[in-house]
């Protein structure tokens, strides 16, 4: 039988799917449906001329219970192929956020500082906001938020995690 | 219409509807007009190819074909309107899904320009249906709809059955475009293994020969993969003389009369069969998926034996139980390669070991697991069934059930040599499946003997369908088991909550007698232990469809059970359960299980 104190780890799915519609409901809905977590997910078409998109989902599980995700993707008819990134050798993966920030004198000055230790970029400006776009792994984000909260956090939006893995060989 | 490739030919969107069939080899559907669908049933009207049985709910016309299907083994099709006709029959494909039924279901849709205005008789066909088919696709344009089409086909029939849906618009059922034939039609990313691993079907093998408590633990794959599956079956079990067991939907894949069979397992299977699943040292699932009927409490179900898993379905392994050997592929192929691999290397089976294990076996067998106590005044329900299955036996016989205790007892007491000779709905428990299934069998083999064993409370969910028997000249004999309760939900009743029988006494029935005469039909009553015999022989006389009343027992247990929440090691018999505080039989925690 299957242990039930496995630990729960997080995991990044890369799916290669046909770009037809309806096929990121019939994700979306699996995960849904059978009980799964989504932390983030990620699609866009990828190869054009094959009409493949790839969707990126992080998700977290115990390993049998994220080996019978990857299971019940491969049966989706319009799902060429399943990549548990983190199981499958190194990888990298990137998130972008865009955040805006409003405030005058000091707090201002100093979110414009620790953007620059961040690397983030100001994307736009007006005498009382920012908004920074920053890249990086969602801890770094995290992290970068966290700062921007008590110097006037008005608004995030992320992308979600895209990933591939390292090395010379494609999926 | 004429048969041969049309491809390159210009027709109607409706007209390669019907075309698309006769090419998959189509010769029956099951359907219901409406608006949204006429130019395909104007299409149909003008041709003579294809028979159409015209059902009275949509919901009919998915069990029928699911009776077709799987009586058959080939794909079952249901053409059904937009709207109602699609979500009426969406319980018939959930149905499918769940058992691993071939169907192709074609909707008829709005017309494209009006999709998401709420139009009349609009609903989001492919959105609703989206977990409840294998696939299913809405067609945007008619150059695409030959390939959709045969596309659906190759889906449904290919590694694990399933429904799939298509969902057609009415503009494109009116729009003229080029046919293109199923010729060369595979799905560019659908491809299931059909070959088992080499390397682990040698594995197996080699566990096999070790093993001292073996057992075979079958399922509904070994029925999908078609009459060769079941003759491979049969060779393996008796050049190994392993003991065998399946499930409810693997039953007739190893005939019952053989002694190796030890009759089904699970919830309400056999002393022996589940006594044989919990001591085993290596289990030999074949098609089957450890369904939760069939396992009992799964942390102490068959705690030490090795485990071989073979199943056509990925997602299936090591989904439940976590098995030693997993093997991907079509469970014929793989029996086949186990087969000759046995044979070649000369394997032979533990014989001492096995002798012993038979031994103990037999202990189990002389518990008569399935014994009741008969009466002479009232017909009890196992009697019913018992008899059924003396005066109607036969390899042209075929058996629909509802869903129930009374599925329980037909499973239980009627044995099957065959396969595709039991239609029953397993995983989604649907009552109101037996009827129209059985007219679905009925059609497919119009001299064969068709008979669905019934609950009364089951039968009257698609009652409607005794006017579809009667118009299409379908004589299927329905023996319903009438106990006036809704049998199985009130024995959980009685067994988990203080026999309150909350609502499932059913205190207006109808006269099924007269019902069967008002639908055109034969009504056949019987009270009387002692007049079944004649009365049953009296049914399978007659050349029409019949509603056989069969007053039994009311308040019959169904045993041997797994109470919720045990293991196979745990389970309550007859005898037992009589004398035992029936209502403590279940703990607090197998009271929150279904």
């Amino acid at each position: 039988m299957l242990a039930k104190n496995e630990i729960v780890s997080r995991h990044v799915l890369s799916i290669l799917v046909d770009n037809e519609p309806g096929v990121l409901g019939r994700v979306v809905g699996l995960f849904s449906g059978r009980g799964y977590n989504i932390e983030s997910l990620t699609v866009s078409e990828t190869e054009h001329d094959k009409h493949v998109s790839r969707i990126t989902i992080v998700t977290s599980g115990t390993p049998a219970i994220v080996d019978q995700i990857e299971a019940q993707l491969g049966r989706l008819v319009p799902v060429h192929r399943v990549v548990d990134l983190t199981n499958s050798g190194p990888s990298v993966e990137r998130e972008l956020a865009l955040i805006k920030v409003a405030g005058k004198g000091e707090m201002r000055a100093e979110a414009l500082r620790l953007a620059e230790a961040f690397r983030a970029r100001v994307m736009d400006a007006t005498i009382e906001s920012f908004v920074f776009e920053l890249t990086g792994k969602p801890d770094k984000l995290d992290q970068f938020i966290a700062l921007m909260l008590p110097l006037g956090l008005v608004e995030v939006s992320r992308t979600g995690v895209a990933a591939i893995s390292r090395g010379p060989k494609a999926m | 219409m004429t048969k041969g490739s049309k491809t390159g030919a210009e027709m109607t969107g409706a007209e390669m509807v019907i075309r698309a069939l006769l090419d998959q080899g189509v010769d029956t559907i099951f359907g219901y007009p409406g608006g949204a669908v006429l130019p395909i049933y104007d299409a149909l009207f003008q041709q003579n190819e294809l028979q159409h049985i015209l059902v009275r709910h949509e919901q009919g016309a998915t069990h029928s074909a699911e009776g077709y299907a799987r009586s058959t083994g080939k794909v079952g099709v249901v053409l059904v309107t937009s709207g109602p006709g699609a979500t009426n029959a969406v319980t018939g494909m959930v149905d499918a899904l769940m058992d691993s039924i071939p169907l192709v279901v074609i909707t008829g849709q709005v017309p494209s320009h009006l999709i998401g205005s709420d139009a009349f008789q609009e609903c989001d066909t492919v959105g609703i249906t989206r977990p409840a088919t294998k696939h299913n696709y809405l067609v945007k344009s008619v150059e695409e709809l030959p390939r959709i089409l045969h596309e659906a086909f190759y889906v449904a029939r290919s590694g694990r059955p399933g429904p799939v849906l298509v969902d057609i618009p009415k503009d494109i059922q009116f729009a003229a475009g080029l046919y293109t034939g199923p010729e060369h039609v595979e799905h560019r990313t659908y491809k299931p293994r059909i070959e088992g691993d080499a390397d682990k079907i040698r594995a197996a093998v080699e566990l096999m020969a070790s093993a001292k408590k073996p057992v075979f633990y079958t399922g509904g794959g070994v029925i999908n993969s078609g009459t060769r599956a079941s003759e491979a079956l049969r060779e393996l079990v008796r050049l190994t003389g392993f003991p065998i067991t399946s499930t409810l939907m693997g039953l007739g894949a190893y005939p019952h009369s053989d002694k190796q069979w030890l009759g089904m397992l699970g919830m309400h299977g056999t002393f022996e069969a589940n006594h044989t699943m919990h001591d085993c040292d290596v289990m030999i699932c074949l098609g089957a998926r450890f369904d939760d009927r069939v396992t009992g409490r799964v942390d102490a179900f068959s705690p030490n034996s090795k485990k071989i898993h073979v199943d056509i379905d990925p997602s299936s392994i090591n989904k439940i139980v976590k098995v030693d050997i997993p093997i991907v592929g079509d469970v014929g192929n793989v029996i086949e390669a186990m087969t000759k691999l046995w044979k070649a290397e000369k394997k032979s089976a533990d014989k001492e070991a096995l002798a012993g294990w038979w031994k103990q076996i037999g202990t189990w067998r002389a518990r008569k697991s399935l014994s009741y106590k008969n009466s002479k005044s009232i017909i009890k329900p196992q009697y019913a069934v018992e008899r059924l299955y003396e005066l109607t036996k036969g390899p042209n016989t075929y058996i629909t059930t509802e869903v129930g205790q009374h599925q329980m007892w037909a499973a239980q007491y009627y044995g099957f040599e065959e396969p595709n000779r039991w239609m029953t709905s397993g995983g989604l428990g649907t009552m109101g499946y037996g009827l129209p299934a059985a007219l679905g069998v009925q059609v497919a083999h119009p001299d064969a003997l068709v008979c669905c064993i019934a609950g009364e409370a089951s039968v009257l969910m698609n009652m409607q369908e005794m006017s579809t028997a009667v118009q299409h000249r379908l004589p299927v004999k329905i023996f319903i088991l009438n106990n006036e309760y809704m049998g199985m939900v009130r024995q959980w009743q009685q067994l988990l909550h203080g026999a309150r029988y909350s609502q499932s006494y059913s205190e207006a029935l109808p006269d099924f007698v007269k019902l069967a005469e008002a639908y055109g039909g034969v009504g056949i009553r019987c009270e009387d232990p002692a007049e079944l015999d004649g009365k049953i022989k009296e049914m399978i006389e007659v050349d029409a469809p019949v509603l056989f009343d069969c007053r039994v027992e009311k308040i019959e247990n169904c045993f041997p059970m797994i109470p919720s929440g045990k293991a196979h090691n745990e389970m309550i018999l007859g005898d037992a359960a009589a004398a035992a505080d029936i209502g403590s039989v279940i703990d607090e925690e197998g009271k929150v299980l279904v």
